[in-house]
This record gives C-alpha cells, sequence and structure tokens, in this order.
C-alpha cells in the first residue's frame, strides 16, 4: 500500500499494528478521548528511597513501557543506571519509550536488546552506533519514531501507555516535588518529562539533590510522584548542553542564515507581534543574531519564540525584543538559567507545545520555523531521519511539528561535501512537502509553488536569487554527480509516523 | 589596456586552489573576482593536485558574472609552465604573476600565454593577465608593468612582501605603504588598468578592516584583494554610493540623456555645461548603485 506521499508502506506491519497510512496535513476537529493514569493512593511519607535497585524490582515488570527524558543529553547518568539495574534484575520484554535517545545511552540500549530485556522501542530519534545496530536488524520489531509533539499525543490517547517512568531531575523534595533549574546537573525546562510525569502509572524521580519540603517552584508536582530516590549524581554538566554559545564563522552558513533572515524580513509576517522558533545549528543561532538586528531596524518585537531554546533567544527576550519565550527544552547553560531569572520565560509541556489533538498548541500559533533537514526533495518532502548510507541517525524531534507554522524555512546547504542535499526522493520522508515553504540554500532559495503569496514576495529581494526546487536539485547533481541507489533488504526496522499518528514512511534493514 | 568597458573590480576573494570545498563554494559569496590560489596557499607535494582541481573547478562549475583570476606560480619555480597552460587550456578570464618586478617578466608571462592559446586553439588574446607587485623593485617599475602587455587589467600591491623587502612591517596606520600604494595607483590610472590594495588578514579587527578600505577607497583604488568571504559585504559597504551622490548622477544621467534627444553636442545642467569628468563618476556612480541593490526596478533611489 501507498500513501499520499507516494511510500510504499509493509502492509502485513501496517494491518497487524492497526496503522493508517499518512493522508493529510490537515488535522481537522475530531472528537477524542484521553485517558488517565492509575494512582496508589498514599500520604506521601514513604516515598524516599536510596536503592535504584529495589525501586526497580519494586515498580517494574516483564512486558511493561517504561520511559525516561531526555534533557540531560549526553551528560546523562540516569538512564544507563536504571537500565542497568533492569536487565539485572532479568526483566524480559520491554517496550522502551522515552522522550528520546542519545549517544550516552547507545551502548546500554544495545545490550539490553541483545539480553531480550528490551524488545520494542518508541522514541523521536536515535543516532551512533544504536541507529547502526537497528538498521542492520539489531531489533526484532520495528522502532516507532514520533515527534515531540505525537509522542505526547500518544501518549494522551493511550498508544503509549507507560508503565513506569524513570525520571531525573537536578533537584527533588521527600514527595516529589520538582524542577529543572536548580541543582548541580541543571537543563532547564522539563517540557517533555511534563508529560511522563502526567500519564504514566508509576513515576520515579531520580534526583542527587534532595532539597526541603516543599520545594517550589515545582514543575513535577507531588501528586504525581510514587517514589524518589536518591542517587550520587544525576548528570554531568557540562555535557547537558553547549557552554558558552558561539556563533559560526563559516561563511558559508553566515550566507545561508543571512538568506533565511531575507526571507523572513520581506515575507508578510515579518511585523510587530510576530512569532518564531530557530532550533539549535550554527546557522539556527546566526538567524537569531541577523533577526534581531532586523527587529531593531525595523522597529519589530516578537509576540514569542518557542521550541528548543537557546541563550540567543533568551537575550532577546532580556532585550525586549521577545515578549516571552515559550521553552520545552533548553539547548545551552545560558538559556537553562535564564529560565530560572526571567519570569516572561514560561516552562511548556510536550503537550502544550506542539500535540495535535488539542484545544490548541504553540505551534498552532507559531508564524516563522526554521528547520534543518538531511534531504529534501523535489516535492519538498523533507528527511531528518535516514543518512546518505540509509542507516538511522537522526530525529523528528519537533521538526514535523514546527513545520505547520506559517512560514516553513528548511535552511542546509545545496550540498554536503561529495552528497546532495537537495535530490528526486527523499530517502525517508519524515515532514511531508505540504508543510514546507521555502527552502534556503547558499545558492539561494526555492519556495513551494502552492504558495503563490511567498512567491510573489520574495521573488525580487537583493541578492536572494530565487530557484525552483528542481533546478536547486539538477544544480546540486551537477556539483556532485548521481549516487547508486541505496540497497536495503526487505526487512522493516523502522516506521516513521506522523503528527497524528499515521504512518509517513518506513526504514528497512540495509543491505550489508 | 584590454577591455573597452570598465568592470567593477572591488573585491577579489582568495582561494585557496586545494581545498575542494572552498574551490566549489567560491561563487556563492558575490565576489567581483575569484581568486584561485596555486602558489602560496598550496604546498610543494600539493602542486599538481590543486592545479588539477582548479582546471576540473573552471570546466565544470559555474561562477557566474564573477571574473575568474588563478594566481599562477613564480617565473623561476618549475610549476609555472604547468600552470600557464593548464590554467589557458580551461579558459581561465585572467592569469595573475606573484613578484613582479619588471615589465619582461610580464611580457614573458604573455609570450607563454599567448603560445598556450594557440596549441589549445584558443582565440589568441582571449586570455588577459595582471601583475602582483611585492617588491621595492616592482614598486619602482610599476608604470612600465602596469603598460607591458594590451592583455593587462590590473596591477595588485602584495604587502607582505613588499614590506620586509623594505625593512619593516605593517602597521595599524598603513603609513609604510603610502609610497607603493600610491605608486600602483598611479601606474594603474597612467595605463588605464586596475588597481588592487593588498590583504587585510586579521579577521578578528573588522575596524581596522574598514579604517584601511576607506582609505584605499579614498585613494582612488579599483577594490581589494581579500583572504575570507567574510569582507566581501564590508569592501562593498565602503564602496556603496551615498543617497546624495546618487541623485546627482541621476540627474547627470538624465541631462546626458536630454541633450542626446535634443541632437545637442553639449550636457547642460541647471544652465552649466557638465565636463565629461562629472559623466564620467555619474556613470560610475549608478553602476556602483545597481550592485549595491541601491535602486528599484525603474532605477529609483530605495529609501532605507
Amino acid at each position: 500500500m501507498k500513501n499520499s506521499v507516494n511510500r510504499e508502506l509493509p502492509a502485513d506491519l501496517m494491518e497487524k499494528l492497526n496503522y493508517q497510512g499518512f493522508e493529510s496535513t490537515e488535522i481537522g476537529h475530531p472528537e477524542i478521548q484521553r485517558v488517565a493514569p492509575k494512582v496508589h493512593v498514599s500520604t506521601g511519607d514513604d516515598k524516599v528511597v536510596d536503592s535504584v535497585a529495589d525501586v526497580v524490582k519494586a515498580t517494574v515488570k516483564d512486558g511493561m513501557t517504561i520511559s525516561f527524558h531526555h534533557h540531560f543529553r549526553n551528560g546523562d547518568f540516569v538512564f544507563n543506571q536504571v537500565m542497568r539495574a533492569i536487565i539485572d534484575a532479568g526483566i524480559k520484554n520491554l517496550t522502551l519509550a522515552p522522550s528520546s535517545l542519545t549517544g550516552v545511552m547507545n551502548d546500554m540500549v544495545i545490550e539490553a536488546i541483545k539480553a531480550g530485556t528490551i524488545t520494542n522501542i518508541t522514541s523521536s530519534g536515535m543516532r551512533g552506533s544504536l541507529g547502526d545496530f537497528v538498521s542492520h536488524g539489531g531489533l526484532a520489531n520495528p522502532v516507532i519514531f514520533r515527534s515531540h509533539g505525537n509522542r505526547a499525543r500518544a501518549i494522551e490517547h493511550g498508544d503509549i501507555k507507560i508503565d513506569v517512568a524513570f525520571l531525573g531531575v537536578p533537584n527533588a523534595d521527600r514527595l516529589g516535588n520538582a524542577n529543572g533549574m536548580a541543582g548541580k546537573a541543571v537543563f532547564g525546562s522539563l517540557g517533555y518529562a511534563l508529560m511522563d510525569a502526567q500519564y504514566a502509572n508509576q513515576v520515579v524521580l531520580l534526583t542527587d539533590n534532595l532539597v526541603a519540603y516543599p520545594n517550589t517552584p515545582a514543575s513535577i508536582k507531588q501528586t504525581q510522584v510514587d517514589y524518589v530516590v536518591k542517587v550520587d549524581q544525576v548528570g554531568d554538566p557540562d555535557k547537558i548542553g553547549s557552554g558558552a554559545t558561539r556563533f559560526t564563522k563559516d561563511p558559508k552558513e553566515l550566507k545561508i542564515a543571512q538568506t533565511v533572515n531575507d526571507v523572513i524580513v520581506n515575507s508578510p509576517y515579518f511585523k510587530n507581534g510576530f512569532s518564531f522558533q530557530t532550533g539549535s545549528g550554527g546557522a539556527a543561532l546566526a538567524v537569531t543574531r541577523y533577526l534581531r538586528q532586523a527587529m531593531l531596524d525595523n522597529q519589530i518585537k516578537a509576540s514569542f519564540a518557542l521550541g528548543g531554546i537557546t541563550k540567543p533567544t533568551t537575550d532577546l527576550l532580556e532585550e525586549g525584543l521577545v515578549d516571552k519565550v515559550m521553552d520545552v527544552q533548553d539547548f545551552d547553560k545560558g538559556a537553562a538559567a535564564s529560565m530560572h531569572a526571567n519570569p516572561n520565560q514560561q516552562e511548556i509541556d510536550a503537550s502544550w507545545y506542539a500535540d495535535p489533538d488539542n484545544k490548541g498548541a504553540m505551534v498552532d500559533q507559531l508564524d516563522v520555523a526554521i528547520l534543518s533537514a538531511l534531504e529534501i526533495d523535489t516535492h519538498f518532502n523533507v528527511n531528518v531521519m535516514s543518512g546518505s548510507d540509509g542507516v538511522i541517525r537522526g530525529a523528528i524531534g519537533g521538526h514535523q511539528d514546527a513545520a505547520t507554522a506559517k512560514l516553513t524555512i528548511i535552511s542546509a546547504p545545496l550540498v554536503r561535501g561529495r552528497l546532495a542535499t537537495i535530490v528526486p526522493e527523499v530517502t525517508t520522508v519524515v515532514t511531508p512537502g505540504d508543510s514546507i515553504d521555502v527552502v534556503v540554500t547558499e545558492y539561494g532559495i526555492a519556495i513551494n509553488p502552492r504558495r503563490q503569496d511567498l512567491v510573489k514576495a520574495l521573488s525580487n529581494v537583493p541578492g536572494v536569487p530565487v530557484y525552483t526546487i528542481e533546478e536547486l536539485q539538477q544544480l546540486a547533481e551537477k556539483k556532485v554527480g548521481q549516487p547508486q541507489p541505496l540497497e536495503f533488504t526487505d526487512r522493516t526496522v523502522a516506521l516513521i509516523e506522523y503528527r497524528d499518528g499515521t504512518i509517513i514512511d518506513s526504514i528497512k534493514a540495509v543491505k550489508d | 589596456m584590454a577591455e573597452k568597458e570598465e568592470r567593477l573590480r572591488r573585491t577579489m576573494m582568495f582561494v585557496p586552489g586545494n581545498n575542494p570545498a572552498m574551490v566549489k563554494d567560491a561563487g556563492i559569496y558575490g565576489a567581483d573576482s575569484i581568486m584561485f590560489d596555486l602558489e602560496d596557499a598550496v604546498s610543494m607535494a600539493e602542486k599538481d593536485a590543486a592545479r588539477l582541481l582548479v582546471y576540473e573547478a573552471l570546466k565544470t562549475q559555474d561562477y557566474g558574472n564573477a571574473e575568474l583570476v588563478v594566481r599562477v606560480n613564480g617565473l623561476d619555480t618549475k610549476y609555472y609552465a604547468d600552470d600557464v597552460k593548464a590554467m589557458v587550456k580551461a579558459g581561465i578570464d585572467v592569469i595573475r604573476l606573484p613578484k613582479v618586478e619588471s615589465a619582461e617578466m610580464m611580457k614573458t608571462l604573455v609570450k607563454d600565454v599567448a603560445a598556450a592559446e594557440k596549441e589549445f586553439g584558443i582565440p589568441v588574446g582571449t586570455t588577459h593577465v595582471m601583475a602582483a607587485i611585492e617588491s621595492a623593485k616592482g614598486v619602482l617599475n610599476a608604470p612600465a608593468i602596469a603598460a607591458s602587455s594590451d592583455r593587462m587589467i590590473g596591477v595588485a600591491l602584495s604587502a607582505e612582501d613588499y614590506t620586509t623587502d623594505m625593512k619593516t612591517h605593517r602597521y595599524p596606520d598603513g603609513a609604510e605603504l603610502e609610497f607603493a600604494r600610491n605608486m600602483v595607483l598611479h601606474a594603474a590610472r597612467a595605463a588605464g588598468i586596475a588597481a588592487f590594495d593588498t590583504v587585510f588578514t586579521n579577521m578578528s579587527d573588522p575596524e581596522g578592516f574598514y579604517r584601511e578600505t576607506r582609505h584605499i577607497h579614498q585613494l582612488g583604488f579599483d577594490g581589494k584583494s581579500l583572504v575570507n568571504p567574510r569582507q566581501i559585504a564590508m569592501v562593498n559597504s565602503v564602496y556603496e554610493p551615498t543617497k546624495d551622490e546618487v541623485i546627482k548622477a541621476q540627474k547627470v544621467i538624465a541631462a546626458i540623456e536630454e541633450a542626446r534627444i535634443k541632437g545637442s553636442g553639449v550636457i547642460s545642467m541647471n544652465g552649466q555645461m557638465v565636463d565629461r569628468p562629472v559623466v564620467l563618476r555619474a556613470q560610475r556612480v549608478m553602476k556602483l548603485a545597481k550592485v549595491s541593490n541601491l535602486l528599484d526596478e525603474e532605477g529609483n533611489y530605495i529609501e532605507k
């Protein structure tokens, strides 16, 4: 069977897992029923435990779904401690449902799969050795990749039914009131973890910093928490986020960033009260700098900045150029510290951020989104998941969610080394071309022909040549040539959900 | 003089000829001239590889309207002959010879270029040349060097070698370069060719870069050699005409048009005759205004 972006989907799996193929970016107005977690009633006086092994024994059983958050990123000490205890306890057939998987977790996940402890995974993404392992058929069941907004939707629907959530926090009191802002290993917003805290049947907090009761501000509340485990260290502060954010000096990235800025400034959305989401790459940070200057020059202020937050964005808040920062995660120490200090930087959960089945999510109000891509094809479909070798090496993150903005800009170099970024067909469709408006490269831009209003607005911007997406693809091919087609086996190793829970594409095992 | 119409040469961007990524991307920054370097940027071991890379790039990549220049290895090196042959064959616009000290050196290059043109069936005279002046002797011979051939499009001052030759080094105020700059500039103007100022390598001193660029703009240089694409916009902003200059130039152009329609040989504006230098300056201002994106489609000044 094929879906509306012309992807052949594995019929047997689709039927077995009761999936529909992707049809449209339109969510419509369905009525949906949300689920609620089980509550094991307690007055809360006996939550503190000393041993991870004990709490694992008390909570995790064969066949359960367990979850973690990835706010500690590559400084995470929680995931490996808990998984070690679970593997050692001989528990089998678990579904691993973290908000995402970072490199520091890879070896442990592979060990757990080999031990039969983990048999299913749903995640925003995976990279490195784990991506390789899965792409070579290391996991029997297909991984389900979901965007951050879609994970929130799936949890609320009960598609992901979390039995036990293990959530690391840099502070908590004895009943489980906790936030991400104070302590040694701070990361700022707990945005993704708030879903787990609200919907998991059992919530286990792990902290190295047990503080006096009651702990405020409480992002995670005592009403949600079953256990509080005292551990030596929850994370390495130096590896959680980048330290001082450095602006790129790469002239090509700067050129792309400047063009992105030109597109925004010349679009109909650049006016007082506009909103934007940038992201964390070198070019994205540079866009924020150019945007700041454009806002100053044109005396324009933004009503909010959204999503994963960096210091350049909180600097705009500080400067009064942005009224509010709506913060689902922080990418650097500056942004995390700012959340603590500035009441206009609001912590939001993943549902508020981007869940499509909602009474309104932040992304529905978003004017401008700047997103990256591994590949873009001539239908404007975007791949952020599989590399040029067909191996899983990415994450959806908020890509599908933020792409619903009124002006969605993909910023990417035309070619990377010997690889074309703009291709006839992406290896894996993650975000459908219908939600992409402008592609910006160092050579010029391409505008989705669905957006004739933007074609008109952006066709005579000095220094911004406009090409068709086909012309950019041919330019890239002229530079790097035509690659041999990738070879895959028939075995499906991953399914990519669209944010509404339909299947937009699948990933096959690579042929060795 | 090699060309009938003067072209803008505000920025000549150096690109190491042994760096595929930079060679590939050289066209995206809007440099007026791109100079692929086979000389100092390339180590001995990579001379042949760089020559091949630049040759292939010239044959396959589209660099838009930029003037394409290559700095070959010096006359006294064993790479020189192959460099010249390969670049002429590839159809380069301009060959830049380093360390030029006499008109004879340029004449040798021109002879070798002509031979290569014949060998590869390229119309003789197609390939232009320019000289880099890097020594006291070169500076003193600048007028003869600039006038050495019809193929000459410009002379460039290269300050690193020159200041060493002069037993000094570069200072922030540039006083040590004043004579050489004026000499090279006068030689270029007398020969009717372009003059390029030297590179400014300290990327962490934008103020110093602007100061130097404003200075050489005031002297009358066509532009500057550059080591980093980030400097292109900086140079262009210095060369960008002011609103007053644009409006005055537009009036002059309108007066020319009026005289043409009337069939009058005399151009007058506000009852005064307009001299030829004023006309030339107005034309240059309008050309700069156009490339600086200061004019709309009808040619009106865009208020910022």
